[in-house]
């Protein structure tokens, strides 16, 4: 089971561009194969993942892994998604000193960049619509929906940090539901 | 230390392993310290890297910094653990790049191992998991935010339209591995680089205007 949660982490650390929400349906692709969680136990993890500070990929590697495993399957998850930045960022600065003009680079990216909104809007619409047990159209889709376009305005206009934003929804939730 | 350096090839050896020593417990301890700072991501700790570690410590210069967070932000992973093996490494080698790895992940795995227990413990609390619904709307908007941030920067012609709509459409309804969307978006941009040099096309490959706005357009805030 370690193992098996460093190899899956691993190869997605090794692939995981954009470092943030881009890389939430790898990881839910893999621990429902994995049968590791459910659908609504993954968008908990997440939303957990997303209250603490840095990159909310490696923390729902680390919350996955310490659900699966304790203590030990957190580390190993968490040094699996971290270890492939480590290599390859040492062989990047062995290999290119100079990056900002190298056209390799802005090739890839501009086919990369597409390809990471497209998975971003994959997310959005995986994490707010699916694995729910309620009809479509109910008082809780509702309440959901105000507090995402509240969330929005307040992330948008406003330029809220997103913690508050978390916390002010959090308040919302226990108004609403 | 320049004294104990002319006593003798010994005291010099270990001088220059104990200096080692404390540079990469420095590397440790400032990474430490910025980890638990970036609540809502990496871009959020690029200017507080750049403070601590080219104003304050002068430890690399202004050009080095913009170097190594543009490459920070291309490779795979966080952009702040990528920027912490970067400085790490080009300060103190190996060890380095693993010193300020480990400084900057301690206090987020700490973080978010203690959020885990407190919820597993008043998961079955009504309130909480009110609170846990409010929540989960509320990384809706953040993802959505970050969705359209990325697009802003990756979006300027028909052919990226293309691309992210074709990804989002397989994805929606062929449930393949998204791992393989990330691996096609390697080799696409040469693709379409190559056709569109058949077809006599514009070979822009950045939004217009980029520059003029470098903290923008150097780190859209899709990672969050």
């Amino acid at each position: 089971m370690i193992w098996n949660l460093f190899f899956v982490f691993f190869k997605i650390g090794l692939l995981s561009f954009g470092g943030g929400y881009a890389i939430i349906p790898m990881i839910q692709h893999e621990a429902l194969q994995g049968g590791w969680l459910s659908e609504t136990e993954f968008q908990e993890m997440v939303s957990i993942a997303g209250m603490a500070p840095g990159s909310v990929a490696t923390n729902s590697a680390t919350l996955i892994g310490y659900r699966v495993a304790g203590t030990w399957g957190a580390v190993v998850s968490t040094i699996g998604m971290i270890l492939p930045s480590l290599i390859i960022v040492i062989v990047l600065s062995i290999l290119l000193y100079r990056a900002r003009d190298n056209q390799w680079i802005k090739k890839v990216f501009y086919g990369l960049r597409p390809v990471i909104t497209g998975l971003i809007i994959f997310a959005a619409i995986r994490f707010g619509f699916m694995g729910k047990e309620q009809a479509f159209m109910s008082w809780q889709t509702l309440g959901t929906l105000i507090i995402v376009v509240l969330g929005l305005y307040g992330l948008i206009k406003h330029k809220l940090h997103p913690l508050s934003i978390i916390f002010a929804s959090g308040i919302l939730g226990i108004a609403f539901f | 230390m320049r004294t104990t350096i002319k006593r003798g090839f010994e005291t010099h050896t270990i001088t220059r392993s104990n200096l080692k020593i404390s540079l990469l417990f420095r590397l440790f301890w400032v990474f430490l310290r910025i980890g638990p700072v970036t609540f809502g991501g990496g871009y959020a700790m690029i200017p507080m890297i750049e403070r601590e570690v080219s104003e304050k410590r002068n430890w690399l210069s202004e050009e080095e910094m913009d170097d190594i967070l543009s490459l920070a932000g291309a490779a795979p992973g966080g952009v702040g653990v990528n920027a912490a093996a970067f400085i790490g490494y080009r300060l103190a080698g190996v060890l380095g790049a693993i010193a300020a790895i480990v400084g900057i992940t301690l206090p987020t795995f700490a973080i978010v191992c203690l959020l885990s227990t407190i919820y597993t413990q008043l998961a079955d609390q009504p309130k909480v998991a009110a609170a846990m619904k409010g929540i989960h709307a509320a990384v809706i908007a953040l993802i959505v935010v970050a969705a359209y941030r990325m697009a802003k920067s990756a979006i300027f012609d028909k052919a990226t339209a293309a691309t992210a709509l074709v990804v989002l459409v397989v994805l929606l309804f062929t449930g393949i591995n998204p791992l393989y969307a990330i691996l096609a978006g390697l080799f696409i941009g040469f693709i379409i680089l190559q056709i569109k040099g058949w077809l006599g096309l514009d070979l822009r490959m950045e939004k217009e205007g980029q520059n003029t706005s470098p903290e923008e357009s150097n780190y859209p805030e899709y990672y969050i």
